[in-house]
């Protein structure tokens, strides 16, 4: 298994092996679906609720573990209801923070609870922490590709009212857009979103998909449709090459899609900041 | 023609708003009683009191955010109700997050299309929205980032941003307060020159009235949980305010038509 300088004859023999196979297919999806979540989680400024979400989701997947059952289901009942119960409990921005840090404590202390009545060992909330990614069998595969379209499908309905109403809330509601129910929606879309992309990244590691990639489009493209297109393929990118290094060197999935991403991070928000290469550009297409 | 069609409009609905010993607040809390007025189509006003005294309240009360405790407030010969298009609203706003990368354009058109599921995919929101900016004086700054923008070009995008829905009142929430001294009468020229041009109505608030003072048609004076309005020179009058609250209360005037209003904030007690 070394590496060829040969792509074709490299990548022909990645996809040989199932695990490898698994592992893109779920990639692909976590990575266009955190993209375009993430996409609204900075523009909401709720990169905490993301976080926190995560961490609930670890105490849901703890739970499951010790009744037996597969963690993505404990992820996606405790984000769900720990989502909802933000969006109800803080509807505005301010002092969100203190609201969700309250739940997440609570929450976390039970997954602690969780962790020390399961007597079986603990290589699984290993993985719930830093991901599994190598690990993912055919069936995590479908139910990871219904959750991306169930996301698709709901951001597609809700778009422009979810991206008024994060950018300019007042008018929204003036408007008479339904705010506090987009609060929800927008949750549940990062509580699933958390659920699957845990499998690739882990819930340690969930914001070198759900945030960065995002905040680093925030910063290359001025439009919400482009910024999200560069969002999701800074993400895609960042699996893709993941997973590719991942299989060559013996280092986890996870601390090279970090890397991947915190590289692109430092470039854009050091070195493309003071440059600015597409200001000619931009000067010119101003025009129109 | 154009005269003419308003002209007849004017003849149908005569008010824009009336309301009628209307009193507002919350449940345990009044904020002010009793307030009866009318604004007409095409009238510049501006809603000038301490802080806290209740002028945001007015505002949600015309848009529908909040119930009145008591007495009748129509818009457009009917209850308010949140949603309507013939209201063009800028709230109060503290600035833009300075994180916020996102093209001006994008934000009017969504004022626009904002509230319809899905995508767009024809350009009429994206024509309609350039078309209000340049209304305001802002076709330049179309493309410009929001947190590139100055506070008095912020203030001109959040009215292209009320305006796009073609609205027959503006409700303005202290549109003036972070302005330089310039930028506060260019805006204030802009408004006058929006109310004279679309005969539309704008509420303003604001916390000094004379950069205000030589457009306007009515003022609405909110303090101490009263409400007076009428023509500036005779709502603004030692005898008329002294009258209302029933202690002395007086307006000075310098040698250039500025006025100050002595007496009212002192023993109301908010901030």
């Amino acid at each position: 298994m070394a590496f060829s300088f040969n792509l074709i004859t490299d990548l022909l023999e990645i996809f040989q092996y199932q695990f490898m196979q698994h592992a893109i297919e779920a990639g692909t999806v976590v990575a266009i679906v955190a993209g375009i979540v993430g996409y609204f989680v900075v523009l909401r400024r709720s990169s905490f609720a993301a976080h926190a979400l995560s961490h609930i989701g670890f105490a849901g997947a703890a739970g499951a573990v010790l009744f037996a059952v597969s963690p993505v289901y404990g992820l996606l009942l405790f984000t769900g209801v720990g989502g909802s119960a933000m969006a109800v409990l803080s509807p505005r921005a301010a002092n969100r923070d203190v609201h969700i840090g309250t739940v997440l404590a609570f929450m976390l202390g039970l997954g602690v609870l969780f962790i020390s009545l399961y007597a079986g060992n603990l290589t699984q909330t290993y993985s719930i922490l830093f991901g599994q990614i190598l690990g993912i069998s055919s069936s995590d595969v479908l139910l990871t590709l219904a959750a991306g379209i169930v996301i698709l499908a709901t951001v597609g309905v809700v778009y422009r009212p979810l991206l008024f109403s994060s950018l300019d809330e007042d008018v929204a509601e003036a408007k008479g857009i339904p705010t506090f129910l987009l609060g929800i929606v927008f949750m549940l879309l990062v509580a699933v979103a958390t659920s699957i992309a845990v499998q690739v990244v882990g819930v340690l590691l969930i914001f070198s998909l759900m945030v960065t990639p995002a905040a680093i489009a925030q910063q290359l493209a001025k439009r919400p449709q482009t910024a999200i297109i560069v969002s999701v393929a800074i993400a895609l990118l960042a699996t893709w090459l993941g997973l590719f290094l991942a299989y060559y060197e013996p280092y986890p999935v996870g601390f090279f899609i970090t890397t991947i991403v915190f590289s692109l991070y430092l470039l854009v928000r050091f070195v493309y900041r003071r440059i600015r290469p597409l200001r000619v550009f931009r000067a010119t297409s101003e025009i129109t | 023609m154009h005269r003419r069609l308003h002209m007849m409009r004017e003849t149908i609905v005569p008010e824009i708003v009336a309301a009628r010993n209307l009193t507002a607040g919350y449940a345990d809390n009044t904020v002010w009683r009793e307030a009866s007025f009318t604004i007409d189509r095409g009238e510049f006003v501006a809603i000038i009191g301490p802080n806290g005294a209740g002028k945001t309240t007015l505002f949600r009360l015309l848009i529908g955010l909040q119930q009145p405790l008591s007495g009748n407030v129509e818009i457009f010969n009917a209850q308010p109700r949140r949603g309507n298009p013939r209201i063009g609203y800028v709230p109060q706003r503290h600035g833009i997050d300075s994180e916020t990368n996102i093209e001006s354009l994008e934000l009017v058109r969504l004022a626009f299309s904002g509230k319809h599921w899905g995508f767009s995919f024809s350009g009429r929101d994206r024509k309609v929205a350039l078309g209000a900016m340049k209304a305001v004086g802002s076709g330049e700054l179309a493309h410009r980032s929001l947190n590139t923008l100055s506070g008095g070009e912020l203030q001109r995008i959040f009215l292209a941003e009320a305006l796009v829905s073609n609205p027959e009142l503006l409700l303005l929430d202290e549109p003036l307060s972070n302005l330089d001294l310039k930028r506060e009468k260019d805006l204030v020229q802009l408004v006058n020159s929006l109310v004279r041009s679309r005969n539309v109505a704008a509420l303003l608030i604001a916390h000094n009235i004379n950069p205000l003072l030589p457009f306007l048609d009515k003022v609405i004076f909110i303090a101490n949980g009263k409400v007076a309005t009428g023509k500036p020179d005779e709502v603004l009058t030692s005898e008329s305010l002294t009258a209302l609250y029933g202690v002395p209360v007086e307006v000075l005037h310098d040698s250039r038509g500025n006025v100050a209003i002595i007496g009212t904030e002192e023993f109301h007690g908010d901030e």
